[in-house]
């Protein structure tokens, strides 16, 4: 029972960065209870894991989804470099506002790499430690 | 529905070269894994079943019979192999992990039962990994106006 099948791909990236979970709508002690010690005024840090899926039709030229010599540089030039030893709430504009909570980094992230042109965004995952993940698929 | 996820890993050689490319072409398109001689790595496969439990066994399948189907049709055909010359399956295809997603797929589907096939991902690193599933329409509402063409892959994107 074998219908169209469907192949994608999926590259793992790693960047560090360090973030605060503050948000300006709460008092101090609201932020304190809310976010915890996530909420330490001087921030801490991440080994962040960026899980980068694609989809799309197999080129029978090249056997690929997309081609990783097309997908690293732009990965890297439009997340990793931008992120990679950053203090997310301070050094990425879209976090000015925006709690970098992990679910609004993937939001983040997805919307960055959607221009991709060589196959279609299929989803970003990402793993906050090695205990929490998180991922988001348009 | 319960879905049941077993593992194998199986280590091959392969390079990518298309010859309807020339050298320059194929250099620039494949990088580093162009080099003739060809290299290698280690597989891991995960082979996902869904289907509904036995109240008998507890079981979706006997995982014991999966591991059988996987040694067979996987391990035996490609386990220190090189892939582009010795896999009849992939004859005539660049032996990607898309590729070879698709390739375990066509060769597990007719033999799982009970159960049916959900899922092929093929890593070929653990920061690689491609999945071969079927393609569901986004909106089913079962009465589908039309069907799709269920082709092979196709160029471009």
């Amino acid at each position: 029972m074998s219908g169209p099948l469907k192949i994608s791909l999926t590259r793992r990236y790693r960047f560090s960065a360090s973030h605060r979970l503050h948000s300006r709508l709460f008092s101090e002690e609201q932020n304190r209870e809310l976010y915890g010690k996530c909420a330490n005024p001087l921030g801490h840090g991440h080994n962040y894991v960026v899980e980068v899926t694609v989809a799309g039709p197999v080129d029978p030229s090249t056997g690929m989804v997309a081609n990783l010599g097309d997908l690293d540089p732009f990965v890297k030039r439009e997340v990793i470099e931008a992120f990679d030893h950053k203090y997310l709430n301070e050094e990425i504009p879209e976090f000015g506002d925006l709690v970098p909570t992990t679910e609004n980094l993937c939001r983040e992230i997805y919307r960055r790499l959607q221009p991709f042109s060589a196959a279609q965004l299929e989803r970003v995952r990402i793993e906050e430690t090695s205990n929490n993940s998180f991922e988001f698929a348009g | 529905m319960i879905r049941v996820t077993r593992k194998v890993e199986f280590s091959a050689a392969h390079f990518y070269h298309n010859p309807n490319f020339s050298a320059e072409e194929n250099r620039r398109v494949f990088g580093k894994c162009n080099n003739p001689h060809g290299h290698g790595h280690n597989y891991t496969v995960e082979v996902t079943v869904a289907g509904e439990l036995d109240p008998q066994t507890g079981m979706v399948l006997n995982l014991k019979e999966l591991k059988e189907i996987l040694e067979r049709e996987i391990c035996e055909r490609m386990d220190h192999r090189h892939l582009n010359y010795e896999v009849p399956e992939l004859a005539g295809q660049i032996p990607t992990c898309e590729n070879l997603a698709a390739t375990i797929w066509r060769l597990l589907d007719p033999k799982i039962t009970p159960g049916r096939l959900d899922r092929v991902r093929v890593y070929e690193s653990p920061d690689i990994f491609a999945d071969c599933t079927i393609d569901m329409p986004a909106e089913s509402n079962g009465n589908a106006p039309h069907a799709a063409p269920s082709a092979g892959a196709k160029g471009g994107a």
